[in-house]
């Protein structure tokens, strides 16, 4: 019957019509991110980010995480064995989204535990205890201090260096960063300044490793 | 007899109208939360819940052409268009923010678009909802004549 016709010419063309504007809309978002990577490298790495890796490392592996998210912590291991399957030549900078409720909180204990020179042990910590500090029914921010001694950190300083307003700009520069950047979930990686479009490790790893061979 | 054809036809044709209606506006929300990655506030998922189902009763209402369809999309169409009118009055500032229901994540009131200077998310809503509900009224006249 004609109707039939009319309803399925209809519908599949309004599903291509979505597909087609997915397309377009992503390929917008890439040239975006291409310009800002080109023209405001800036705004992927600020002189106050966190850096792990060699200075002469040509791939910039570029993360916006929460100390609080899940998969930011199961994703930490992934990203340390990246780097050590590639020595030199990758290098890992952090950057702060802190999307769950009071986890700037941690930002703040990691800032503050980087002027004592144990960041990277403090995020350790942070990323193994988590389960039992950032549960979503039931969070408690608190708890965090009775893991932080194991890492030899002098606790009572950091209660006073974590209320710098300086910690607290940098935590809103790099919210604003990542607003204009489109991260909306964390963690949100980026390689180069080149988005990963896909989440999950292999297409991480794929992009890392298609830089890496672009670069040496 | 042509006549009646006729009728028959363009009552099947408002509820088809009614039913392009709702697949755009479908497509439209999961356009902007899977695509563009707005994610949608608690009011927009109780809209959501109203129109995602229109999609297929219409359509079950087309083949064959159903009257009573009517009996089934109508309180769907009224009820999201209730939600989608209490939204647009707190999107534009009528009702105090601090009256929202959604206390945690996203706030019903943030902005994230405004199509050629005023067309904002919520809008869209309560146009396709009081389209759908406005034709499937103007079908129920129609039917009882």
């Amino acid at each position: 019957m004609k109707k039939q016709y009319i309803a399925s010419i209809s519908i599949v063309f309004l599903i291509l019509l979505f597909i087609f504007g997915s397309y377009i809309y992503e390929n917008r978002k890439l040239k975006k991110i291409g310009f800002l990577a080109q023209n405001n490298a800036s705004i992927f790495v600020r002189d106050h980010s966190q850096t792990l890796g060699s200075d002469d490392a040509k791939v910039y592996l570029i993360e916006f995480s929460d100390p609080a998210c899940e998969t930011c912590s199961s994703f930490h291991p992934f990203v340390k064995n990246l780097m050590a399957a590639n020595p030199g030549k990758i290098k890992l900078v952090v950057r702060y989204a802190p999307f769950h409720v009071g986890a700037d909180y941690f930002v703040k204990i990691l800032e503050a535990a980087r002027k004592q020179g144990k960041y990277w042990e403090t995020l350790e910590v942070m990323y193994k205890t988590q389960r039992h500090w950032a549960n979503h029914h039931n969070p408690q921010p608190h708890l965090i201090w009775k893991f932080l001694p194991g890492t030899g950190l002098d606790l009572e300083k950091i209660k006073s260096d974590m209320n710098d307003p300086q910690i607290a700009k940098l935590i809103k520069q790099d919210l604003a960063d990542a607003e204009t950047l489109n991260v909306r979930k964390t963690p949100g990686f980026f390689v180069n300044g080149k988005p990963l479009q896909k989440f999950g490790y292999e297409q991480l790893q794929a992009l890392v490793e298609s830089e890496i061979r672009a670069h040496y | 007899m042509n006549d009646l054809d006729q009728t028959t036809n363009s009552n099947w044709t408002i509820v088809f109208i009614c039913w392009i209606v709702a697949i755009v506006s479908t497509l439209g929300s999961l356009f902007f939360s899977e695509i563009m990655e707005f994610p949608p506030c608690a009011l927009c998922w109780y809209q959501r819940i109203f129109m995602f189902p229109l999609v297929f009763i219409l359509l079950a209402g087309l083949f064959p052409f159903d009257r009573n369809i009517i009996k089934y999309a109508l309180p769907l169409a009224l009820t999201g268009g209730g939600f989608a009118f209490y939204h647009y009055l707190l999107y534009s500032g009528f009702i105090p923010e601090s009256l929202q229901p959604c206390s945690q994540g996203v706030s019903c009131s943030e902005t994230y678009l405004e199509l050629f200077g005023f067309l904002t998310i919520p809008m869209l809503s309560l146009i396709s909802f009081w389209t759908i509900t406005v034709l499937l009224l103007i079908l129920k006249r129609r039917l009882s004549q």
